[in-house]
């Protein structure tokens, strides 16, 4: 493994908290986290449920703004910027992979991986063979007119996979990418996060199996009760 | 604008399949409605018109008019009578003031009875020629009547046709009011469909089979100079009130001219058209309420989908823009629907009542600026009605929505 200690800093959390207030109880999903994430990083977010794993990265992914602190990404306080704005970095700089895949049913596997690209404002030849070029690449260039219904669980999450690499974005964001999937298939999803992650592209994984994040993360961020307990390297 | 976003609205609309078309029925019938009537509102306009066309411009129409202060009713009208018409011949301007009766009658053929129109014509041979020239008069077959004829009719065109088991010919008897008459003409069919349908004989003897006094319906005043028409009216008008003592205001008669009356119909059928717009106007709004209805339902079913769109780069006013395409779409195909439909209707009901009416020329006019304006506004009301939804949608915080 290469160093990685010269690589810039893509996303910088500092004193992080998002509280949600339900009549008089407070609930400190996220309190308090300070990390930083360099590029062409492989990290796992580790914590039982309720840990506040999912909040957390979810403003990793500018998909959520904090109660209190700072967010940054490559550079750029997400907290400073109008709706739009984020709503136009996070489609370009952010891809997500769900755990229950979040395809639109109603549209086939390719109208899918476009959608990213039609917010980008992308011309329909060049969304459609980005589309047909990014399922070609998840294995799915004979399943790119199915609708997700017609999908099995494995594809359904390679279609998300290619989704997310539909702008190019410099991090991957993956919410217990393997979660709803069998062994097998949940081992191949992996996979592509790691040859993407050799590509060049930063990953963060949510999870809470730890032996996947023990084998596969550069690092993991360890959360319980909305802070960071631990961090380990591998 | 985002053309994807467009197909999307499409792809979303054809989709829901019939739910989509229930609420655009609520707005096609709207769009029929008003496209269905305006376009019939505008050939009845034409066709109402055309009865009048026959009227020249160098004649008044004197009539005596319900004063409104008498009990209801047809008695509360007096007459006009032989003194008016003297009065009238006595202006200076007037060439000739012919008498005129519209009455019902009975009709009796091959010893079938219907009722029939029947109007005179005058027993004086200037006022005679009045008439026909008035009425536009042109025979088929037969002659027409003259002075000296009694007992004697002409026929409408329709006699032609076969409506008595056997058929009318120049020279028959037919039975009126229990009287014989011989039939010597027939009339060619005209625009006008009540002269289709009419029995003209001479005044006397009108007058006689239904015991008709002094009195007449109508009386028709030829003008020496046309131009002088205007000045004419205000003459008779001042003249008749002396004759009857009523002051300005209180005028239980009318006097016409031919384009007033056109102007009085038209008036009328624009009063119709406003209250039939108003009607189309609801159906409309409820239309546009469906819409509403649809895209709200539309919204709370897919806050999913929109939190995906947003975790994917969606802003709110692509969001926006999606769902207001949604109904806007709704709108312009309901609107097409329903300017095909009303078109449909309006020929079917013009042809049957040109049927009906046998010889009543009830075209159907294709305003086609009209008709682009009612598809737009059908977009127009689809668009107003997807606001509020599409701003529910678009406001979604993608992180509540995912989780839904």
């Amino acid at each position: 493994m290469v160093t990685k200690s010269k690589q810039r800093t893509l996303i910088e959390l500092k004193n992080v908290k998002k509280y949600y207030f339900m009549g008089d109880n407070v609930v400190k999903a996220v309190d308090g986290i300070t990390l930083k994430i360099k590029e062409k990083e492989f990290i796992a977010i580790m914590g039982p449920s309720g840990s506040g794993k999912s909040t957390a990265m979810h403003m990793v992914g500018s998909l959520d703004i904090p109660t209190s602190g700072k967010i940054f990404l490559d550079g750029v306080d997400i907290s400073l910027l109008t709706e739009s704005r984020l709503a136009q970095i996070r489609g370009k700089k952010v891809g997500f992979i769900f755990q229950s895949f979040n395809l639109i049913p109603n549209l086939t596997a390719k109208e899918n991986v476009m959608i990213p690209m039609t917010f980008q404002n992308q011309s329909t030849e060049e969304s459609l063979a980005k589309a047909e070029e990014l399922l070609e690449l998840v294995d799915l260039g004979d399943r790119m007119e199915h609708y997700t219904n017609e999908l099995s669980g494995g594809q359904q999450q390679r279609v998300a996979i290619a989704r997310a690499l539909a702008n190019d974005p410099e991090v991957i964001l993956a919410d217990e990418p393997t979660g709803n999937l069998d062994t097998k298939t949940g081992e191949m999803v992996i996979d592509f996060l790691k040859k993407l992650n050799q590509q060049g592209k930063t990953i963060i994984m949510v999870t809470h199996d730890s032996d996947l994040a023990k084998k596969h993360a550069d690092k993991i961020y360890w959360l319980k009760d909305g802070k960071i307990e631990k961090i380990t390297k591998r | 604008m985002n053309l994807r976003l467009i197909v999307l609205a499409s792809k979303n609309i054809r989709n829901r399949g019939i739910r989509s078309w229930l609420t655009m029925i609520g707005i096609f019938i709207g769009v029929a409605a008003v496209v269905a009537l305006i376009s019939m509102g505008q050939g009845l306009q034409a066709a109402v018109t055309g009865q009048f066309a026959a009227l020249d411009p160098d004649k008044l129409i004197v009539t005596n008019v319900d004063t409104g202060f008498g009990p209801p009713g047809s008695t509360a009208v007096k007459k006009l009578n032989e003194h008016d018409k003297e009065l009238i011949e006595s202006v200076n301007g007037v060439d000739v003031v012919v008498q005129r009766l519209i009455r019902t009658v009975s009709f009796e053929y091959n010893d079938k009875t219907d009722f029939k129109y029947v109007a005179n014509i005058p027993t004086e041979k200037e006022a005679i020629e009045v008439i026909y020239d008035a009425l536009n008069l042109e025979l088929e077959k037969g002659r027409l009547l003259d002075e000296n004829d009694r007992r004697k009719v002409i026929l409408g065109h329709n006699y032609l046709s076969d409506d008595f088991g056997k058929s009318i010919r120049v020279g028959k008897k037919v039975i009126i009011q229990g009287e014989e008459f011989e039939v010597i003409g027939f009339l060619k069919k005209t625009s006008t469909f009540i002269l289709n349908g009419i029995i003209i004989m001479p005044d006397e003897d009108l007058r006689e089979i239904l015991n008709i006094g002094d009195e007449f319906d109508i009386l028709v005043v030829q003008v020496k100079d046309r131009n002088e028409l205007p000045d004419i009216k205000d003459i008779l008008e001042k003249k008749i009130r002396k004759d009857r003592d009523l002051d300005e205001g209180e005028d239980d008669f009318s006097i016409q001219t031919p384009e007033q009356s056109i102007q009085t119909i038209n008036t009328i059928l624009d009063t119709i058209n406003l209250v039939i717009v108003g009607i189309a106007a609801i159906s409309l709004l409820v239309g546009g309420i469906g819409i509403t209805n649809t895209m709200y339902t539309s919204v709370l079913e897919r806050i999913k989908e929109i939190g995906i769109m947003k975790s994917v780069g969606a802003k709110n006013s692509d969001i926006l823009t999606l769902f207001l395409a949604e109904s806007a779409l709704l709108g312009l195909v309901g609107g097409i629907i329903g300017v095909i439909i009303g078109l449909a209707l309006a020929y079917a009901a013009a042809s049957g009542i040109s049927t009906a009416f046998g010889g009543l020329e009830f075209s159907i006019s294709l305003n086609v600026p009209f008709l682009i304006f009612a598809a737009l506004f059908s977009v127009f009301v689809g668009t107003i009605s997807g606001v509020f939804p599409a701003l529910q949608a678009s406001k979604l915080n993608p992180v509540d929505a995912l989780r839904s």
